[in-house]
C-alpha cells in the first residue's frame, strides 16, 4: 500500500477520492434522490408483446383519472428518430407503428404520485396486432423469416469481412490448424443504481434534465434534436452516477424521452425512476456471441493466421452493434504477433430487447475464444501455457519507436511480455500442482489480453477543460467528463492539482452542467482518462502560464524561471526568492486593472495520431493507446456438483502506463476481473423464452457476492506510455476480457474438460465431467 | 384498508419521530420520501441487492422488505446516522482511506452491514466479514477493498489490537 510511482507531488500514489466522503455518509445524490417543487411522477406503459404492430391506443380513460396531469404517446414526438449514428437511427422514443421487443414502451403518464400514474397506464387501451417473431441469430437468419424493420431484409443489423495478409496459405504452411467454436452469453450490464430522470421546462423553450447518465451530452444533442430547441437550451445536469458499464446509461430511454415531454405538456417538473425489473426487462445488454476461432500454428507453436467468424444477437434496434462488431475483431491482432488474420462478422436483429456495448466492449469476447483456443493447442503441441504466450506476445517498443499490426493498430509501448512474467512468478506457476481433496479439485489457468485505451470514433472525439483560478487561491475546475465510479473527478483534480503545484484539496471540480461544463464525447471505451486527463493538463499549464508571467514580473525574471511547488512560487535557480502561491493569485487579480485567470485545454494528442479506423475494411486504431493484462486464476471444481468457485489464488498484472492514482487502478482492475469477468465465466446469464425474460430480478439472475470474491492482487506493470497524459493507459477494461480465459483454463486445469460455451453454471459442468467419466470407464 | 393512516412511534439517527403512515408504507419509502434521508439507496425492491441496508436496533435490516410499521417502537439508524457529526466512523474513515468505493451506490448499505457485524463481533474472521456483506451487491468494486477496509476498521475500533 506504500507503493509509489514517479517523482510526483501527488499523481502515482493512492489518492483519496474527492467524492469518498459524501459517498460514505450518504450526502452523495443520485438522480433518484432528487426533487424539485411542484413535482409530478412518470410511470412509463409497456408491450406486452415482443413483436406485434400498434392498431389503436386509446389514452382517454387515463386521462380521466384524477390526479393525472399528462399522458404521452410516441405520435406526440412527430417521427422523430434516433440511434448511434446517423445512419442507424432507427429507434422511436415511445413505438408508434409496431413494438420489436417485449416491454417496449408504448405510452408515459405524470400524475401526483407513483400509484396513480401506474394505474393511469393500466387504463390505457392498446390494440395490438401480434407477429410471428423471430429470437435468436439461427432464426433470424432464415429465408423468409420474419422482419424486425421492414427496411432491412434479411434481419442483418452489421456485416463486416476483412482481411489481412494471406490466412489461406499460412493455413496450407501451419504444422497444426484448430477450429473451435465458442459462446458467450446474455449478460445485464449490472449496476445497481436503476435510470432515474427529473426533467423540467423552466421556460416555454428550455430543458432542464438531471439524469443518470455517463455521457450526459448523448442527451444533450439528442433531447435537442428531438424537441427542435438549440443546445444553448438544453441544460443536462449530471448527478452522481450509480455505476454504468456502457449502454443504456450512454443511451436514451423510453422514461427519457417521457419525462421531457410530460414535463412540457403538464407545465411541471416529471420525474420517472425505473425499477430493477425494467432495467433487467429492456435495458441495454451484452450481445450473446457464438464465435468460430480458426487458428494455424507452426510446430513450436508460433501464430501464423488466424480466421475469426462472429455471430451476435443485435437485439431490436441497431443501438452500438457496428462498433461491438468492430471491436470483436480489430484487437485479435494483440496482444499477440499474427501476421494474417481474416474475419467476418454477422450482428441480426431479433426480437430480444437490444444489445449494446458492455465493459470489455467486444475484445471480451474474441480473447475469451482465442485465449482458450491458444491453450487447447498449447496442450496438443505439448507446451507450457506460459512459454506459448510469451513465445507470441508483442514485444515493448523502444522509446521512440512504434508497433504496427497487419491491420494498422499502433502502439508506442505493450508490457504484455512483463505482465505475463511477473504474473506467473507472482503465483510460482512452474512449480504449481494440480490437486485433488475429496470431492474438490483445484487448477489453475492463465490468459492474456489487450484493451483500447482513449478510444476515437468518428466526429467529435475531443474532450475539454476549464481551470478558473478564484482570487483566493481556489481553483473550479470545469470538466465535460462524467465519473461513473471509476474515479475520474478524482484523476482530473489530482491532475490540475499536480501541473499548479497546489494541493488536491485546493480543486473543486464541477461536474457535468451543459450550461456551464465544455462539451465531451462521453465516458465509453475507456476514454476518459487518456482524452480528458489530456485537457485538464493543458487547462491547468494554460491558467498557469497566465499566473507565471505575474510572478516573473514580480521576481524581475522570465516566466520559464519560475515554479510552483507545494503552493509556493520560486525563482528556480534562487529558491530564496518566492512567495505563496495565494498571494501570488491575489496580485494577479488584484493588480489594476486585475486579470482573470482561466485556463483552457481540450485533447489532441490520440486524436490526431494515425487517422481514424475504417470499420468497413478492419484497418487503423481505435484506441489511442493500449493497455495489456496478463492473469492467472485458480479454481475449485466440485466434480460431483458441477459447483466452480475461485480461491484467492487470483493475480493480475496490468500494463496501464502509469497508474495515476495506484487505488483506483487496483478498485478498476479488480472489479473489471471479478464482476464483469469471471462473472461471465461462471455465474451470469439471461434466460430467455421467445423474448421472455425468465430471470428479471436479482435473486434468479445470479450476481457474484462476496463470499465467492477472491481477494484478486494487483501487479502494476509501467510502461509510461508517450500518448497518455503522465504516460497513462486505460485501466478499466483489461482485466475483464483476461479474467473468463483464465476461469475456462483454470476449469481445464483441475478436471481436463473444456467449457466452450459461458457461463460454467454447475450443470454444464456436471454434464461435461459425466462425459468424460462415462468415456474413460468405456 | 388501503389509504387508512396508522400512528407510528419510532426513533431514527436519534431522533423521536410521531408520525402518520399507509400500512402498506415500506421502511425504505418513509426513510427516503416522508423523512428525506435519501442516503439509503433503492436498487431492487426484491430483498436481493442489500443497498436499502439500515440498522434496526443495532441489526442489519433491508429496509425495502419491512413495513415503515414493524419499525413502531424500534430504532433506526441510517447512513446519515452513523457519522458522529463531522467524526466519521471509523468504518466510514477505513473505506475512504483504503480506496474502497468506486460509484458508491451500494456504499450506505455496505456500511450498515458491516456495522451490525462490528457491533455484535468486533475481531470477525475474513469469512465472518464475507457473510456479513454477502448480501451486499456491489457492481463494480470487486469486494475485496471493502473487506480490507473493515478488517482494518475492526482493528482500529479494538484500539489497534
Amino acid at each position: 500500500m506504500d507503493e509509489t510511482f514517479g517523482n510526483y507531488s501527488i499523481l502515482g500514489k493512492a489518492i483519496p477520492r474527492v467524492d469518498a466522503k459524501a459517498k460514505v455518509t450518504g450526502q452523495a445524490k443520485y438522480a433518484a434522490d432528487f426533487e424539485v417543487a411542484n413535482m409530478l411522477w412518470g410511470q412509463i406503459k409497456r408491450s406486452p408483446y415482443a413483436h406485434a404492430r400498434i392498431l389503436n391506443i386509446d389514452t382517454s380513460k387515463a386521462e380521466k383519472l384524477p390526479g393525472v396531469k399528462a399522458v404521452t404517446t410516441g405520435k406526440d414526438f412527430g417521427g422523430f428518430k434516433w440511434g448511434w449514428s446517423g445512419p442507424t437511427r432507427d429507434e422511436e422514443p415511445l413505438a408508434v407503428e409496431k413494438v420489436r421487443y417485449l416491454y417496449e414502451g408504448v405510452a408515459g403518464v405524470a400524475a401526483v404520485d407513483e400509484d396513480t400514474a401506474q394505474e393511469a397506464c393500466d387504463l390505457i387501451e392498446v390494440e395490438y396486432e401480434p407477429l410471428p417473431g423471430v429470437f435468436s441469430p439461427t432464426e433470424a437468419m432464415q429465408k423468409g423469416a420474419p422482419l424486425v424493420h421492414d427496411d432491412r431484409p434479411g434481419n442483418i443489423c452489421v456485416e463486416y469481412h476483412w482481411n489481412f495478409g494471406d490466412v489461406d496459405k499460412a493455413f496450407a504452411e501451419s504444422y497444426l490448424v484448430r477450429e473451435d467454436t465458442f459462446q458467450t452469453p446474455r449478460m445485464a450490464k449490472g449496476y445497481l443504481e436503476p435510470p432515474a430522470v427529473v426533467a423540467y421546462w423552466p421556460d416555454p423553450d428550455r430543458i432542464v434534465y438531471i439524469g443518470a447518465k455517463g455521457s450526459p451530452y448523448f442527451p444533450y444533442r439528442i433531447l435537442a434534436r428531438c424537441f427542435n430547441l438549440p443546445l444553448s437550451n438544453v441544460r443536462i445536469i449530471t448527478p452522481i452516477i450509480g455505476s454504468d458499464f456502457g449502454g443504456t446509461k450512454n443511451d436514451m430511454t423510453p422514461a427519457d424521452f417521457s419525462a421531457v415531454m410530460l414535463a412540457k405538456k403538464a407545465g411541471r417538473p416529471v420525474k420517472i425512476v425505473t425499477t430493477q425489473f425494467d432495467a433487467l426487462t429492456t435495458d441495454l445488454r451484452r450481445h450473446p456471441m457464438w464465435i468460430t476461432v480458426k487458428t494455424g500454428v507452426t510446430k513450436d507453436g508460433i501464430l501464423k493466421a488466424t480466421y475469426l467468424k462472429a455471430v451476435a444477437d443485435g437485439g431490436a434496434y441497431t443501438r452500438m452493434s457496428p462498433l461491438t462488431m468492430f471491436l470483436v475483431g480489430t484487437c485479435m491482432t494483440l496482444p499477440y504477433e499474427l501476421p494474417n488474420f481474416k474475419y467476418d462478422a454477422y450482428n441480426y436483429f431479433t426480437n430480444n430487447p437490444s444489445s449494446a456495448a458492455m465493459r470489455g466492449h467486444g475484445l471480451y469476447h474474441s480473447r475469451f475464444a482465442a485465449d482458450v483456443q491458444l491453450d487447447m493447442i498449447a496442450e496438443e503441441l505439448g507446451l507450457d501455457p506460459v512459454e506459448i504466450r510469451l513465445k507470441n506476445s508483442i514485444p515493448n517498443p523502444k522509446p521512440g519507436e512504434t508497433y504496427e499490426t497487419v491491420n494498422a493498430v499502433h502502439m508506442a509501448t505493450c508490457g504484455v511480455q512483463e505482465c505475463i512474467e511477473k504474473v506467473a512468478e507472482a503465483v510460482n506457476w512452474k512449480a504449481r500442482k494440480k490437486k485433488v481433496e475429496g470431492d474438490k479439485a483445484y487448477g489453475m489457468g492463465f490468459a492474456a489480453a489487450t484493451y483500447n485505451s482513449g478510444t476515437k470514433l468518428s466526429a467529435h472525439n475531443a474532450c475539454a477543460a476549464i481551470v478558473r483560478v478564484c482570487e483566493d487561491g481556489s481553483v473550479n475546475y470545469l470538466t465535460g467528463a462524467t465519473d461513473v465510479g471509476q474515479g475520474s473527478d478524482t484523476i482530473m483534480s489530482a491532475i490540475v492539482a499536480e501541473v499548479l503545484g497546489i494541493k488536491l484539496d485546493d480543486i473543486d471540480l464541477k461536474r457535468v452542467d451543459s450550461a456551464f461544463t465544455p462539451v465531451d464525447p462521453g465516458s465509453y471505451g475507456s476514454r476518459v482518462t487518456v482524452h480528458a486527463g489530456e485537457a485538464a493538463k493543458k487547462a491547468a499549464q494554460d491558467a498557469k502560464s497566465q499566473l507565471l508571467e505575474v510572478a516573473a514580473e514580480q521576481f524581475g525574471v522570465k516566466p520559464e524561471d519560475v515554479e510552483i511547488k507545494d503552493k509556493k512560487v520560486f525563482v528556480k535557480s534562487n529558491p530564496e526568492k518566492n512567495m505563496a502561491w495565494e498571494r501570488l493569485v491575489r496580485i494577479a487579480c488584484y493588480e489594476t486593472p486585475g486579470k482573470v485567470i482561466i485556463g483552457r485545454g481540450y485533447s489532441t494528442q490520440g486524436i490526431s495520431m494515425y487517422g481514424l479506423a475504417d470499420f468497413s475494411k478492419g484497418a487503423g486504431d481505435i484506441g489511442t493507446n493500449y493497455s495489456f493484462t496478463a492473469q492467472a486464476s485458480e479454481v475449485e471444481v466440485d466434480v460431483e456438483t458441477g459447483v466452480v468457485k475461485c480461491t484467492d489464488k487470483n493475480v493480475i498484472a496490468h500494463d496501464c502506463g502509469f497508474p495515476l492514482n495506484i487505488q483506483a487502478v487496483e478498485t478498476q482492475v479488480q472489479g473489471g476481473s471479478y464482476h464483469q469477468g469471471i462473472s461471465a465465466a461462471v455465474y451470469e446469464e439471461f434466460k430467455m423464452d421467445s423474448g421472455q425474460t425468465l430471470n428479471p430480478n436479482l435473486v434468479d439472475y445470479k450476481r457474484p457476492r462476496a463470499y465467492e470474491a477472491p481477494m484478486t492482487e494487483v501487479i502494476h506493470v509501467i510502461t509510461n506510455d508517450p500518448y497518455g497524459p503522465f504516460g497513462a493507459k486505460e485501466a478499466s477494461e483489461g482485466s475483464c476480457c483476461s479474467a473468463p480465459p483464465s476461469i475456462v483454463s483454470a476449469i481445464h486445469d483441475a478436471t481436463g474438460v473444456w467449457i466452450k460455451d459461458l457461463p460454467t453454471q454447475p450443470e454444464k459442468v456436471f454434464w461435461a465431467l459425466k462425459k468424460k467419466r462415462d468415456k474413460t470407464q468405456k | 384498508m388501503k389509504g387508512e393512516m396508522k400512528e407510528l412511534k419510532l426513533t431514527v439517527n436519534g431522533r423521536p419521530y410521531e408520525l402518520k403512515v399507509k400500512p402498506e408504507t415500506l421502511l425504505v419509502d418513509l426513510l427516503r420520501q416522508e423523512l428525506k434521508l435519501t442516503g439509503t439507496k433503492v436498487g431492487c425492491l426484491d430483498s436481493a441487492c442489500g443497498a436499502c441496508t439500515v440498522n434496526i436496533d443495532g441489526k442489519a435490516v433491508r429496509s425495502c422488505s419491512v413495513l415503515a410499521l414493524q419499525a413502531n417502537g424500534h430504532e433506526v439508524t441510517t447512513i446519515e446516522g452513523v457519522a458522529d457529526s463531522d467524526k466519521l466512523h471509523p468504518i466510514q474513515q477505513a473505506m475512504i482511506d483504503h480506496g474502497a468505493i468506486e460509484c458508491g451506490f451500494c456504499t450506505p448499505g455496505m456500511v450498515m452491514s458491516a456495522k451490525a457485524l462490528l457491533a455484535e463481533n468486533p475481531n470477525p474472521t475474513r469469512e465472518a466479514v464475507k457473510e456479513a456483506i454477502q448480501g451486499n451487491l456491489c457492481a463494480d468494486e470487486g469486494y475485496v477493498k471493502y473487506i480490507e477496509a473493515i478488517e482494518i476498521a475492526a482493528r482500529e475500533m479494538r484500539g489497534g489490537q
